[in-house]
């Protein structure tokens, strides 16, 4: 059981992606509840083309990244103020413009091998300045949820009341696409283009299963989050699969875990509703 | 009634993107008094609460709102598999007098408890907002209103999707309410409602009357005039009813 963890590669890889865990479940309870969970995997197939820029340059993924999640937000934004273009066809479109772009740049004579890194992650590959960008993550990210709780969730409970009691739902939104993007551009160095939503989505729903209110339900999140993620790097040491792929199915096998205690829990609360309870 | 009125509206027309929804409202509400706003959907109803609320400026004519006002918007908007208790939801009034990086305290939740308290459902604060009943779920935003010492309560469409006997305990909660000198506004289609405020304000997309129910709503001009001649006569002396409007509220 210990076996894996004197190895460095793997102790960098436990960390990142407890780290990246940990933040990305907490957040993925808000991107949830907000129904950005399509918002949340067009981001990441958005970066792409960055991706691919910074690893043909050499630089860090993370330069390449978030100019291309900031392109990929304002793009969307234009394309949806364009008339009888909705918000779903807009991101859709500018998703695959900019996966296609990528695809384009990756195929091309110049671009480095081991490109496919990039789609499904390379998390055994993670240096400290990925370690040091995911723990400050999971500070920004625990910080910015802290302060913002309250009023994500007066405006997530209703938006159009949320404003009578002074509370912008632009902001809260754009706040939380904001740390999204961030949260997105800091996993996908471990988790891949392809994989990364996984961490923002499956905890998230396994977590709404498990409990009825919010603060239980980030907790809950985080920590599944964390322990699949550990899961998945065990099966991946000792099976021999794919590093990011093996996280992304054990985030996932948490949620259908999740599932029928989640069916458990409501036929108990079926049983002793709220108004046998106040006589 | 005494002292200065709670609500004051003269020529007031109100509106989105300088185009006016609704035109020449003209009337007073006092401390303790009830008024029911009645008017078909997509008759100006959400807009004139809005602009008691202070969030569309009049485009014409004047309005003063004397007292902190709160609305208590329809159930329906709010989500019911959102993860929060009633205490939860009726602690978010306390966010506008707290900073922006704080959430409600203690203090606050002891102040939620109260007003949850207040409106019969103490004992229930800790249960899902989702599994309250709908007259519960109605009470919760009710007590959300109180929490912010709001001596104006704006209802919308309180009764709606209510059975008989939650409408009869909200009713007497608004009675009870109106005694403690809140004045109360509550937007309604049902015309048995609006007989019981001691008020009644109909409009469609401009004022149709103000005044007592006993003189407003005994004039069937009015009523026809309000909701677009949608009145008929229930067969056997049953007496008069609307035909529900079609289309939807924005």
């Amino acid at each position: 059981m210990l076996e894996p963890l004197q190895q460095p590669f793997m102790q960098r890889a436990l960390a990142e992606v407890v780290l990246v865990g940990v933040a990305g479940g907490a957040l993925g309870c808000w991107v949830v509840h907000y129904g950005f969970a399509y918002a949340a995997e067009s981001l990441a197939h958005s970066l792409f083309p960055g991706l691919v820029v910074a690893a043909i340059a050499g630089v860090p993924l993370l330069l390449g990244a978030a100019p291309a999640a900031l392109l990929a937000a304002l793009a969307i934004a234009l394309a949806a103020s364009v008339a009888r273009v909705g918000r779903g066809a807009a991101v859709a479109v500018v998703v695959t413009t900019m996966f296609g772009l990528g695809v384009l740049l990756a195929l091309s004579p110049r671009s480095p091998p081991g490109i496919d890194s990039l789609l499904f992650g390379d998390v055994f590959g993670v240096g400290d300045g990925d370690l040091l960008a995911a723990a400050l993550l999971v500070l920004l990210v625990g910080v910015a949820l802290r302060l913002l709780h309250a009023r994500l969730l007066a405006v997530g409970f209703d938006r159009g009341a949320a404003r009578a009691l002074g509370v912008s739902s632009t902001f809260a939104e754009i706040a939380l696409l904001a740390l999204l993007a961030v949260a997105t551009v800091v996993a996908v160095q471990g988790l891949g283009n392809l994989l990364v939503v996984a961490v923002f989505v499956a905890p998230a729903a396994a977590a709404r299963q498990l409990s009825d209110r919010m603060v239980p339900q980030l907790g809950i999140a985080a920590a599944l989050a964390a322990l699949a993620a550990l899961a998945g790097l065990y099966l991946s040491y000792y099976a021999g699969t794919a590093g990011g792929a093996s996280v992304a199915l054990a985030l996932v096998a948490a949620y259908l875990l999740a599932l029928p205690l989640g069916a458990l829990r409501r036929r108990r609360s079926e049983i002793a509703p709220p108004e046998a309870r106040i006589a | 009634m005494s002292g200065d009125p709670l609500i004051e509206a003269s020529g007031l027309a109100a509106g989105y993107d300088g185009s006016a929804a609704i035109r020449g409202v003209d009337f007073t509400l006092g401390a303790g008094q009830t008024l029911a706003l009645l008017g078909p959907n997509g008759g100006g109803k959400t807009t004139l609460l809005r602009a008691l609320l202070g969030q569309l400026p009049p485009l014409e004519g004047y309005l003063r709102v004397g007292m902190a006002c709160s609305l208590v918007p329809q159930t329906e908007r709010s989500r019911l598999d959102y993860p929060v208790s009633a205490l939860d939801v009726a602690a978010m009034g306390t966010i506008p007098r707290l900073p922006w990086w704080r959430g409600p305290g203690r203090r606050e939740r002891a102040g939620a408890q109260r007003a949850l308290d207040r409106v019969g459902l103490g004992a229930l604060a800790s249960e899902t907002y989702g599994e309250l009943s709908g007259g519960q779920r109605q009470r919760t935003l009710i007590a959300r209103a109180l929490v912010q010492d709001a001596g104006l309560l704006l209802l919308d469409e309180p009764f709606s999707g209510l059975d008989r006997a939650s409408a009869e305990a909200l009713e007497a909660l608004i009675g009870e309410l109106a005694g403690e000198g809140r004045g109360v506004v509550l937007a309604t289609h049902d015309l048995e409602q609006a007989r019981t405020c001691d008020l009644v304000l109909c409009i469609n997309r401009a004022q149709v009357a103000f005044g007592p129910p006993a003189e407003v709503l005994a004039d069937l001009g009015v009523l026809e005039a309000t909701y677009g001649g949608a009145i008929v006569e229930i067969p056997g002396g049953g007496g008069r009813a609307i035909l529900p409007p079609h289309h939807h509220d924005h």
